[in-house]
């Protein structure tokens, strides 16, 4: 039996899309039959069968991606033919895992051949050298000097710095005028142009044997360059005693918040804002308060703002939806799970109110009212924070006025509320025309312009606005 | 409309044509094709090797055997036409998509592939075949190739009154590489030394995604004049013509009177690399139009008419490229890999000191493992 894998059909490509299998198991294939089609970051390319024989089992389905080197067809051949090793299949070291045990994560493309890999490399051992398992990558970094991969997978996007039109001046530090000796003489952190601390390559290497953080060394070299000594005296503790700043670890809500912020970034956004006469919804506020099924409940403005999104939603369901780029398919949901945006002491979190769509203002208040005091009492679960479809933020609590949200990954809308304020405001129609004091919000709502376009956006923020004006419209929706 | 001419139907154009792609035969005033129906049925055989080993090779690279192929299918006539053209003084100097030439000039098809596996350099015998190593930076081989052709006006190759003790170079490159800096100084030398050498423009009308009419307002062979020597434009799918038009220029080229610019008008029928995916620029109708001008098909077509080949005669040429497709795809496994020592082996006559202590390094190192006794042995 001939296995038949993936090879690299481009130029140090990782993986490949299966598009379209042209034989079926019981088939009988050539040598250099066209068998499969598969679609690469680069390119769409036919592959060739190597062997003569009937197709015994297909191992991947179409639209799968497969990652190189893994087995893909099985081929029952009539006798024992030689097969050459493929050259782009790895001999000595295990780079490519088998596909059961999942696409292993890659640290990036290289020039030529295989980009490196997380998996576990075979090492050879030395003679009289006890094997130490050291990591590929580990090995790679060192020696392009980076504390990440050298290289990025083909469809990572990575903005680039802003270019001024303009040099700076200085460009460079001049000779002799070290930054560090400028002001009050107390020594200052140098850095390079792309801002890492000075320091030759031989004390880099120095600190990171000893496992210090270069940030942190306060250097005494020439222009405040961290020599040797700092690095030494840093790791015994003898650091000057001089306060560096404050660290904060990018670890669990900060650092989900830091790749969901990223992630978004990705995503063409506009956003689109209005002010609203919300008096009538202030008011409604207010009797509600006074009724006993809300007795208990804390009632705030984001809840009838909530009910309004629900009941616009009817209307534009478009906007509930996400992309499955996959597929290139945009998905319409049909739940509205609404997002909440809060504030912890841990990071920001978003929460969503599964099925609001469905629910009475009452039982929204309920919900909102369960989830606030989970988030007090930082008992929010990643189940409840999954599979939201539309977000809704307050920065009117904090007497913000406006802002631009960013879009909460995989959702199409975000909804931004901004606090209450007492103004004047233009009332009435022609000869009733006046200025009474009003109260008056502004809501911005940030799209995801690949899902939805300006006029979507803007009809469904109006009529969310349109119930907050007159919440008595509501009826119509 | 001045400047962009793309279609080879333009009367107002040079088109060289001997050979229709119907296959019917048609004559030229000052082109004649001046051998007979053995030497095109000689052609036809070239072009179906050269096919072969090209498709074979694209296929080895799409089975993970090599690292990469640059496809020739297509270019047959305008290869086989020009290095039938070649006489026994003269060099050819090729880019890197010149197979079926490399055929022709008895290179063999593993030396080749070992570089596109990645198991050995570009080191087949440039003496003995005089076909130069492949050049993949584009378009560098022009001043070699110009290089070379000075230098054999100083030997005494050229001009004499002995035509078999005449000899001159012919140089392959594509559009693309007429934008390239070195294709251009090759052509200002070869003028001002009237240097004995062929600027053979293989134009496939697509530099990797970039169309010629991007790349050039003006037919390619029109700007021969702008450097002062003759421009000529050949139907490049038709072997007849390139052959006719290449000996022409070349035969200029022994007797002295100086360089040719041949455009080649020709079509990339795959890919610029098992790399690259040209569906994402051109269009299938494109490629169909093209097809419909095959090379092969046309010969074919013609000598069955006239009766200078059969059917027999083909399954003959078609069993001899299958023997080569099978020893392609089962010599290419058995390449050997490349030993450590070759790197340093391979560059210098004699090697410095300094690459010499690195070399004595790296094989100290490469002995310090387990296996090293082993893997020495394998």
């Amino acid at each position: 039996m001939f296995e038949m894998t993936l090879p690299d059909p481009g130029e140090g490509l990782l993986e490949a899309e299966i598009t379209q299998w042209l034989v079926a198991p019981g088939d009988t294939v050539e040598v250099n039959q066209v068998v499969v089609e598969v679609e690469t970051a680069k390119s769409l390319v036919e592959l060739p069968a190597a062997v003569a024989g009937v197709v015994g089992e297909l191992r991947a389905a179409e639209g799968d991606i497969v990652p190189v080197g893994s087995v893909i067809m099985t081929i029952e051949t009539s006798e024992a033919e030689p097969v050459a090793t493929p050259v782009n299949e790895p001999v000595e070291t295990s780079v490519v895992e088998p596909v059961e045990t999942g696409t292993p994560e890659p640290s990036g493309a290289v020039l030529v051949g295989y980009g490196t890999t997380d998996a576990p490399a075979a090492r050879r051992a030395r003679k009289g050298v006890p094997a130490t398992p050291v990591p590929e990558t580990d090995q790679v970094h060192e020696s392009y000097g980076l504390d990440e991969s050298p290289g990025h997978r083909t469809e990572a996007v990575h903005p680039t710095g802003k270019v001024d039109a303009e040099a700076h001046d200085p460009a460079l530090p001049r000779p002799g005028a070290g930054r560090h000796s400028s002001g009050s003489g107390e020594l200052a952190y140098a850095t390079d142009p792309v801002g890492r601390p000075l320091a030759k390559p031989a004390v880099r290497r120095l600190a990171r044997d000893l496992d210090v953080d270069l940030t942190t060394v306060a250097g005494t070299g020439p222009n405040g360059s961290i020599t040797p000594t700092d690095v030494a005296q840093a790791a015994a503790g003898e650091a000057s005693g001089r306060r560096g700043p404050t660290r904060i670890p990018l670890r669990g809500v900060r650092r989900q918040m830091m790749h969901a912020m990223q992630a978004s970034l990705r995503v063409p956004q506009a956003s689109v804002w209005m002010d609203v006469d919300v008096t009538n919804t202030v008011e409604l506020i207010e009797q509600l308060k006074g009724r006993r099924e809300f007795a208990g409940l804390r009632i705030s403005p984001i809840i009838v703002l909530a009910k309004a999104v629900c009941l616009a939603m009817a209307r534009h369901p478009e906007v509930n939806s996400s992309l499955d780029l996959e597929r290139q398919e945009i998905v319409v949901n049909p739940d509205v799970n609404l997002g909440i945006a809060a504030a912890t002491q841990r990071g920001l979190v978003v929460p969503n109110i599964k099925g609001a769509q469905n629910m009475n203002l009452l039982e929204l208040a309920q919900a909102l009212n369960d989830l606030v005091a989970k988030v007090r009492e930082g008992r929010i679960t990643p189940a409840d924070a999954a599979n939201g479809t539309f977000t809704i933020t307050n920065v009117g609590v904090f007497g913000v006025e406006g802002g631009t949200p960013i879009l909460n990954p995989n959702e199409a809308a975000i909804l931004l509320l901004g606090t209450f304020n007492r103004r004047p405001w233009v009332v009435g129609e022609g000869e009733d025309e006046r200025i009474e004091v009003r109260t008056i919000a502004k809501l911005t709502l940030t799209i995801d312009h690949r899902v939805l376009d300006g006029e979507q956006g803007s009809r469904f923020l109006a009529d969310v606005a349109t119930i907050l004006a007159d919440p008595g419209l509501s009826l119509l929706f | 409309m001045v400047g962009v001419v793309t279609t080879s139907h333009d009367p107002d154009e040079v088109f060289i044509q001997l050979l229709t792609p119907d296959g019917e035969r048609v004559d030229d005033e000052t082109f004649a094709f001046a051998h007979d129906d053995a030497t095109i049925a000689a052609n036809l055989r070239h072009m179906i090797l050269g096919r072969r080993f090209d498709t074979e090779a694209t296929a080895l690279q799409r089975k993970g055997q090599l690292g990469l192929w640059p496809p020739s299918l297509g270019q047959e006539a305008a290869q086989v036409g020009s290095g039938a053209a070649v006489r026994d003084l003269d060099e050819v100097f090729p880019s890197y998509r010149e197979h079926a030439v490399a055929l022709m000039r008895g290179v063999d098809p593993l030396d080749m592939l070992k570089t596109f596996r990645g198991t050995g350099m570009v080191d087949w015998d440039s003496r003995a075949t005089r076909f130069h190593l492949y050049s993949f930076v584009i378009g560098t081989q022009a001043l070699h190739a110009t290089g070379y052709a000075m230098g054999l006006q100083r030997d005494g190759l050229v001009g004499n009154d002995d035509p078999d003790a005449n000899g001159a170079v012919l140089v392959y490159f594509g559009d693309g590489a007429t934008s390239q800096g070195d294709v251009n100084e090759a052509l200002v030398f070869a003028a001002s030394y009237q240097a004995p050498v062929v600027f053979f423009v293989q134009n496939n009308q697509w530099a990797i995604s970039e169309p010629i009419d991007v790349q050039s307002r003006i037919p390619l062979y029109r700007r021969a004049s702008g450097f002062g020597i003759p421009g000529l434009r050949v139907d490049g799918n038709d072997v007849l013509a390139v052959q006719a038009v290449t000996e022409w220029a070349l035969d200029r080229a022994r007797r002295g009177e100086g360089p040719t610019l041949i455009e080649a008008f020709t079509y990339r029928m795959g890919a610029h690399t098992t790399s690259d995916d040209p569906t994402k620029y051109r269009r299938r109708e494109e490629e169909a139009a093209w097809r419909a001008k095959d090379p092969i098909e046309r010969v074919r077509t013609h000598l069955l008419a006239t009766g200078a080949i059969d059917q027999a005669w083909l399954d003959g040429v078609d069993a001899e490229a299958e023997a080569l497709g099978v020893r392609i795809r089962e010599g290419v496994g058995q390449l050997p890999e490349p030993r450590l020592e070759d790197f340093w082996a391979l560059a210098y006559a004699s090697l410095p000191p300094a690459l010499r202590r690195q070399r004595d390094a790296y094989q100290a190192y490469e002995a310090s493992f387990e296996d090293a006794d082993a893997e020495g042995a394998r």
